[in-house]
């Protein structure tokens, strides 16, 4: 009947919140491919978290708790490390998961802060900029690294480990 | 089940372990950034990197090394729990039985971390 239908309900006038009729401002995002890349990052947290575990605790554990600990820290330790793939491999591993856990770890709490959109970008512009730059130079140090450096006459370095001697 | 005050990550217990989760990410973050840069002397000179190595070789470095060290295993077990509320079908009911375990593993491996890299430090240190 069209007359009851017209007396005006409380309810009435008031859309469901189902109805996806909510004021855009109340909304974080629009598009659905930015909150599938949300879930992904979601995902990527937690599985780059538990990766980052064992790879930083063995880490920790090598350079730390081994033989003479911090004072066995110098460049020759260094040499002899990435003399063997699998550190060089390892450390590959967990610069990349790290800085990208990290980076969209910090990504996040921007997100949560900065309330101007302006701030926003800008923060957000200089976090890709060290993230890409530090990937990139971390990588480049691990596969160009040269434990016998020489200076421009070919002379081993002083300073160079001992082992160079032998090669 | 009990009713509790709050949801499961803001109020009580939960928000504390979320602020510290969030602090710990930030330091590591910011010392990672410094810790790639001075690796990345390797590719200077052998004198560079060992004379920028040889900083974190006195008491008041060991002591940035254990809070360092704090941070990141705090953050790695509080990390493993965060993973096990969400995926494993108990996790919600346990989640304050497991932020005990977090913090009771955590003494335990900061008293053995300490106890060995200080005594590693004191044994190879020729004093100031
Ligand atoms: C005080 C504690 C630490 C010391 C003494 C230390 C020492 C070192 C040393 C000697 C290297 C050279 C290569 C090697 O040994 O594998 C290195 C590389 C590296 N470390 Fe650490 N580390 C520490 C903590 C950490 C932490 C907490 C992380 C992760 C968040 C980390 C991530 C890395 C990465 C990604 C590299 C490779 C850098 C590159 O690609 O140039 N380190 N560290
Ligand atoms: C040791 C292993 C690690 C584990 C198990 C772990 C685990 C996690 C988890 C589960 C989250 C929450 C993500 C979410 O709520 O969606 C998180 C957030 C975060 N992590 Fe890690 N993480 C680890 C290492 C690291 C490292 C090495 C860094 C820095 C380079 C880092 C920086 C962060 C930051 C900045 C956040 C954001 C915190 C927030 O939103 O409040 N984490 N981590």
């Amino acid at each position: 009947m069209t007359t009851t239908d017209s007396v005006a309900l409380p309810t009435q006038g008031i859309e469901a919140p189902r109805s996806k009729r909510i004021d855009p401002k109340y909304l974080r995002r629009s598009s659905s491919s930015s909150s599938s890349f949300e879930m992904a990052g979601w995902v990527f947290m937690r599985v780059s978290g538990a990766a980052l575990v064992v790879l930083i605790f063995v880490h920790l554990f090598v350079n730390l708790m081994v033989g003479e600990g911090i004072h066995g820290v110098d460049f020759g330790f260094v040499a002899g490390k990435w003399a063997n793939p699998v550190w060089q491999f390892w450390d590959l591993t967990m610069l990349w998961l790290a800085m990208l856990h990290g980076g969209n770890g910090m990504r996040t709490i921007i997100n949560d802060y900065a309330e101007k959109d302006s701030t926003r970008v800008w923060l957000k512009s200089i976090l890709t900029l060290s993230v890409a730059v530090i990937i990139v130079l971390g990588t480049l140090v691990i596969f160009t690294f040269e434990p016998c450096m020489v200076d421009n006459t070919g002379q081993l370095l002083d300073s160079a480990p001992a082992f160079c001697q032998n090669v | 089940m009990t009713q509790t005050k709050g949801t499961l990550y803001k109020g009580r217990e939960g928000m504390w372990s979320w602020v510290g989760h969030r602090i710990t990410g930030v330091g590591i973050f910011f010392f990672l950034l410094v810790h790639v840069l001075d690796t990345s002397l390797v590719r200077v000179s052998p004198e560079a990197y060992d004379a920028v190595i040889g900083a974190y070789k006195n008491p008041i470095m060991i002591m940035g090394e254990i809070g360092l060290v704090g941070a990141i295993v705090f953050h790695a077990f509080n990390g493993l729990r965060i993973i096990l509320v969400d995926f494993w079908s108990k996790g919600t009911r346990y989640h304050k039985q497991m932020l005990w375990a977090v913090m009771g593993l955590w003494v335990i491996v900061m008293i053995g971390f300490t106890a060995r890299h200080v005594m590693l430090f004191l044994d190879g240190w020729g004093g100031f």
